[in-house]
């Protein structure tokens, strides 16, 4: 058993026509038990920016405490909010600051850079960037969660698709 | 900013004005050690923000940490103030910015300022010269003839130092043949 796998999760990002969409799944397992369906893995860190994290739930909320800290201070210091590509880099080096005895997450990061042009990027546990043009995934469905966006992405998607059954 | 010269010196190798990163320069006025000191620290601050962010450090960022610094030598033991005034000039996401740095640490956002030798004279002169929508050649002339009225002895590209930052974002010092050319436009 990996300790990447002892919480499960599932998250992914894609890119659309100005605009990104992330999601995850909220089950909070102990191995096979499920302890919780209503735990948060996507935070906000502000309105153009979207964090989700995958891996050992403590290690995500973690974290995420510590990226908050680090943002709340860099908006007070240069007044203004991190650009996505920013905070990307900020996650990378933070994580690799503990390369031997590393957060066990895998963070998924989306969100609108300049022009609010869509950004996503996701990278593993020790702070190697992927970034990506149309979609990333994380978590113990990743493989899952890969076959399904190649399958059925297309570039340039718009946020709400009508279907009639 | 004007440099010491006689028939010895080989000023042409030392430097008053020194690059930041690729989009900030700064000049000193003051002890020249005391600036080396100083442009070192500043140097690794910027450059220490660039592995964090992978980013340029923006000017008011490096400003204020090489501020902090020169107030820490103001209050800590055993040290003494460092006996320089620090003309920063770069250009960032917020365009050009110009920024004087006091020896107490303070600093100030100028649009055109002067510092050291008759810097009185200078200021009333840059006041009266000194329009928002002044291209940079006029800047140059300016700041040029700005030097010029309280300066000892014959100007020329080898007595001066002139840098300069413009919408490429990159900071450069003009060479003295560059400088006698503008030393020439302004006669």
């Amino acid at each position: 058993m990996s300790i990447f796998e002892y919480n499960g999760s599932a998250l992914v990002a894609m890119v659309g026509k100005n605009c990104f969409a992330i999601a995850s799944d909220r089950r909070l397992g102990v191995q096979l038990q499920t302890i919780a369906t209503d735990f948060q893995r996507i935070f906000k860190i502000h309105d153009k920016l979207f964090l989700g994290l995958s891996g050992l739930g403590s290690d995500a909320q973690t974290l995420h405490q510590r990226l908050v800290f680090r943002h709340k201070l860099y908006q007070l210091r240069e007044e203004r909010d991190m650009k996505p590509e920013t905070f990307a880099s900020l996650v990378s080096a933070m994580l690799y600051e503990k390369r031997f005895g590393p957060y066990f997450c895998q963070p998924v990061i989306a969100g609108l850079g300049e022009d609010d042009k869509p950004f996503i990027c996701t990278m593993d546990s020790i702070g190697a960037k992927e970034l990506a043009k149309d979609f990333v995934v994380a978590g113990t469905a990743s493989e899952s969660l890969y076959g399904a966006c190649e399958s059925m992405f297309k570039p340039d998607m718009v946020p709400f698709i009508f279907h009639s059954f | 900013m004007a440099r010491i010269s006689s028939l010895s010196s080989q000023a042409t190798l030392v430097q008053k004005i020194q690059i930041l990163t690729p989009n900030i320069g700064v000049v000193y006025s003051g002890m020249g050690p005391d600036s080396r000191v100083l442009v070192r620290k500043s140097r690794k601050q910027a450059e220490q923000y660039n592995l964090l962010y992978k980013e340029p450090i923006p000017v008011t960022q490096l400003v204020r940490e090489t501020a902090a610094v020169m107030q820490e030598f103001t209050q800590s033991g055993g040290v003494r103030p460092f006996g320089v005034s620090l003309l920063v000039a770069g250009y960032d996401d917020k365009g050009p910015q110009l920024y004087q740095v006091d020896p107490s640490g303070s600093y100030f956002s100028w649009k055109a300022s002067a510092m050291g030798k008759n810097v009185s004279n200078a200021k009333t002169f840059l006041e009266k010269r000194y329009t928002d929508d002044m291209e940079l050649e006029d800047a140059i002339h300016t700041a040029i003839l700005t030097l010029k009225e309280g300066f000892e002895g014959q100007i020329s590209g080898k007595n001066i130092e002139i840098g300069v930052i413009e919408a490429d974002r990159t900071f450069r010092v003009l060479t003295a043949a560059q400088i006698e050319d503008y030393l020439q436009e302004v006669e």
